[in-house]
């Protein structure tokens, strides 16, 4: 047997996390924390991000390891586009100086 | 080879014949599933990639238009989704465990969700009308100039902030009108009693597709909300 149950306290311990996640990054972003406040928001929205995919969609109790890869490459062809870009878009000025 | 025993397979009609077992035949379903949402990545992620572009030239006004849009609302709505996220893993649970009625309940408190979340981001969407938010020839963000001193804002620099927010909340919204489509029929079927703890993968998948949806939502919420909340000195 594969696929786990998981008991309903989990789920509901998930999502007091997720809402108090939610609660404190609103709060936080009307501190002054100068450039961290763009870090903490990221931050907190990737924690949040990984407790739904790894409790809410299972993934930490998947056997199969074909998922874990497709997740990983996607992440990974999604940093590959914001990287790339990036080094063009924010290098572009310095043959112009 | 006359007297070679013949297997005959003891299995449900829900186990299609070019799978072995039940269980692989759900692990094929979910690998499918996360290769759509890889897709799906990549199609927002190129939204994301613009944002972060256009974010990092012209960051004054998307401070200014973030600081427009409804705190109140938008953090309401993160919320709800979130709620919506915890009914559908307790629906797959309800269907992995064979409780039907449980199920029904389940789905259509995920659907209630959704349409909230969509009312919600249709009240939002309203006052960005009356407001002349909306990018187009009858954009104007003279309140904005008025409203933020402290910050020098280029009105055709502030349509592209709100131009990347109505693209991405309104592709978003779009993914949650298909997903409410999809929720009623799992609703229907489920209502129907087609799920058994021996097959459910539809719920499983819908499931799946009802959490990346949130996914989006927890990164655009800060992205789009929170860019610049502090207080102006």
């Amino acid at each position: 047997m594969s696929e786990h149950i998981l008991s309903s306290k989990m789920y509901y311990g998930i999502w007091i996390a997720l809402m108090i996640l939610t609660v404190v990054t609103a709060a936080v972003s009307t501190i002054d924390l100068g450039p961290f406040n763009t870090v903490v928001a990221l931050l907190i929205a990737s924690s949040k991000a990984l407790l739904v995919i790894l409790f809410f969609m299972h993934v930490k109790y998947t056997s199969e390891k074909l998922t874990k890869m497709v997740i990983i490459s996607s992440i990974f062809w999604l940093l590959i586009l914001l990287f790339l870009s990036l080094s063009d878009y924010s290098t572009r000025h310095l043959g112009h100086a | 080879m006359s007297d070679s025993p013949v297997v005959v397979e003891q299995h449900g009609p829900e186990l299609r014949h070019h799978f072995v077992t039940a269980e692989q035949q759900r692990e094929a379903s979910s690998l499918g599933m996360w290769l759509f949402l890889a897709t799906e990545i990549m199609f927002f992620g190129g939204m994301f990639c613009a944002y972060l572009v256009y974010r990092l030239n012209y960051f004054n006004e998307f401070a200014a238009g973030s600081r427009s849009l409804s705190l109140k609302w938008g953090t309401i709505n993160t919320i709800v989704l979130i709620c919506s996220s915890l009914t559908v893993a307790l629906g797959v649970r309800a269907a992995q465990m064979g409780k039907r009625k449980l199920l029904v309940i389940l789905l259509l408190l995920t659907i209630v969700f959704g349409f909230a979340f969509l009312g919600i981001k249709g009240i939002e969407w309203y006052d960005k009308y009356k407001e002349h938010h909306i990018p187009g020839a009858s954009f104007n963000a003279d309140d904005l100039v008025h409203d933020y001193p402290q910050i020098h804002i280029d009105q055709a620099h502030e349509q592209i902030y709100f131009s990347l927010y109505f693209a991405m909340t309104g592709l978003h919204a779009l993914h949650m009108i298909i997903g409410v489509g999809i929720f009623v029929f799992l609703t229907y079927y489920s209502w129907k009693g087609l799920y058994t703890p021996e097959y459910h993968t539809p719920i499983e998948i819908g499931g799946l597709y009802w959490h990346f949806v949130d996914i989006i939502w927890i990164y655009l919420y800060p992205l789009l909300y929170l860019i610049d909340r502090k207080p102006l000195g």
